[in-house]
């Protein structure tokens, strides 16, 4: 069973759709034991980062969500799910979760497209991933498969934490973290296929690590 | 780099399509969830419907159809047609919709665009334009004029003041649907569609008149619009998503072409 974060952060029934559609067990829930009894935990968020933070706060979710991932529970952020694992975003200058290196930057302005035409923000549509390093939440999924784009700020994290890059205006990470510990700037359950593959991996990824934990 | 997007539209009357739908395998589908399924499969980055139900009591039926859908395709998806207020957007995002798209609602009302923005972003608010070419005068100076009602009643607005102020208000992208080429199957009407994406930095979708594969093509080269909206052209079996995705490619366009 996963379980998604509910923090009144926007499309929480899109993830659990595209999970049932793949047939993977999930609850939707904000309470703190449950996210914690689950085999792995979907974060994810549509909105601006301040709002998102005090969301958190006062459903006294910040506590919790850090003994997740301090406990090596499998974990996955999405948009800006994936934004307020960082440091600090620029949307706002606020302080956020700290649960990753980096911060979250403003694309800037006038950017443009590879063949000149311009690239307004937000970064709206379908885009390429390029893979620093192998992942298994990619595992079956190829290098030409594109995953759906909506936002205006950019991870900027360590080096050695990304997985993938995406290039629009300017090249930036797109998927970073390590293994039981994934952020995707992109919504895979809006993905189409490739989008409904990831979460299989992740869900694969969670039943493993959930067997290892109970053979140990 | 982004890619260009094919997005279909499939117009719901009373939570059926208003035609019949036929694929591949030559079945007439009227079903617009078995449809939308069908074109998420067959690789559409993007579905839209419009409700064109006349009486607002059936309106239910058509959310139940949006509830449907989206348990169904994993691909953003769009409605639009009877949606004038903040409480009707919040309806259709709430049923599983990414976005919802306004129209002749917003001539009569253009603040609706800033509160759609302000509540849901403005990722969330498309705003269709239905424009008639017609002679330029002071009032009109683009020679475009925003219409409303199927364009049966004229607005007195310019289409590229119209657009800007669409834009400035919040609007995360713009569908300009040429009346003048609507139904024409000639091609889309480049010249507008460039005017306004020259005029705007947010997103174009190109609408009304494609006929074969190559109009996609040039409405997003020629006419620099960010996706191009097709109907008939794949409705009637003549065309697949993938034969039009091809063809943009061909032309050196990026395209999504695994799905």
């Amino acid at each position: 069973m996963l379980a998604i974060v509910d923090y009144g952060a926007g499309n929480l029934t899109s993830v659990r759709r595209a999970l049932e559609h793949c047939g993977i067990p999930s609850v939707v829930t904000a309470e703190p034991e449950k996210l914690l009894g689950a085999s792995g935990v979907i974060f994810p968020g549509v909105g601006a980062a301040g709002q998102a933070m005090q969301a958190l706060a006062a459903a006294g979710l910040e506590a919790p969500l850090r003994e997740i991932v301090a406990a090596g529970r499998p974990f996955l952020g999405i948009c800006l799910g994936c934004q307020i694992l960082l440091e600090r975003s620029e949307e706002g200058d606020v302080a956020t979760l700290g649960l990753a290196p980096g911060v979250c930057r403003r694309f800037p302005p006038d950017m443009r497209e590879e063949d000149g035409s311009p690239a307004p923000v937000p970064h709206m549509g379908w885009n390429r991933l390029e893979l620093v390093r192998p992942s298994r939440l990619f595992a079956g999924i190829g290098p030409e498969a594109e995953f759906y784009f909506v936002h205006s700020y950019y991870v900027d994290t360590e080096p050695g934490l990304e997985i993938a890059r995406t290039r629009y205006g300017r090249e930036f990470c797109s998927v970073y973290g390590r293994d039981g510990f994934w952020a995707v700037q992109f919504h895979p359950e809006k993905s189409g296929r490739p989008g409904l593959r990831l979460l299989e991996n992740f869900y694969a990824y969670c039943r493993e690590a959930a067997c290892s934990r109970n053979g140990s | 780099m982004l890619s260009k997007r094919v997005i279909v539209c499939l117009d719901v009357r009373d939570g059926r399509l208003t035609k019949g739908v036929r694929f591949s395998g030559n079945e007439d589908i009227g079903d617009p969830v078995e449809s939308a399924r069908r074109y998420y499969e067959e690789g559409a980055d993007e579905i839209v419907f419009y409700d064109i139900t006349a009486s607002a009591e059936r309106r239910g039926i058509f959310l139940d159809v949006v509830a449907r859908v989206a348990r169904e395709i994993f691909i953003p998806f769009s409605v639009g047609g009877g949606v004038a207020s903040v409480a009707d957007m919040r309806a259709v995002l709430l049923a599983g919709a990414e976005k919802v798209s306004i129209n002749s609602a917003a001539v009569r009302e253009p603040a609706l665009i800033a509160r759609g923005a302000e509540a849901f972003g403005s990722q969330a608010v498309v705003v269709g334009m239905d424009v008639l070419a017609v002679p330029p005068t002071e009032a009109i100076p683009s020679g475009y004029e925003i219409v409303v009602h199927g364009g049966r009643k004229r607005t007195g607005l310019d289409a590229l003041a119209w657009a800007r102020r669409c834009e400035a208000l919040g609007a995360g992208e713009l569908c300009i649907n040429s009346i003048d080429a609507d139904g024409t199957r000639d091609g889309y009407e480049l010249k507008l569609t460039r005017a306004i994406a020259d005029a705007v930095s947010i997103p174009v979708i190109a609408s009304g008149g494609a006929g074969e594969p190559r109009h996609l093509l040039a409405a997003v080269t020629e006419g620099r619009a960010s996706a191009a909206l097709v109907a008939s052209i794949v409705h009637f079996g003549q065309y697949s998503i993938r034969a039009c995705k091809e063809c943009l490619a061909a032309g050196g366009v990026r395209t999504r072409l695994t799905w």
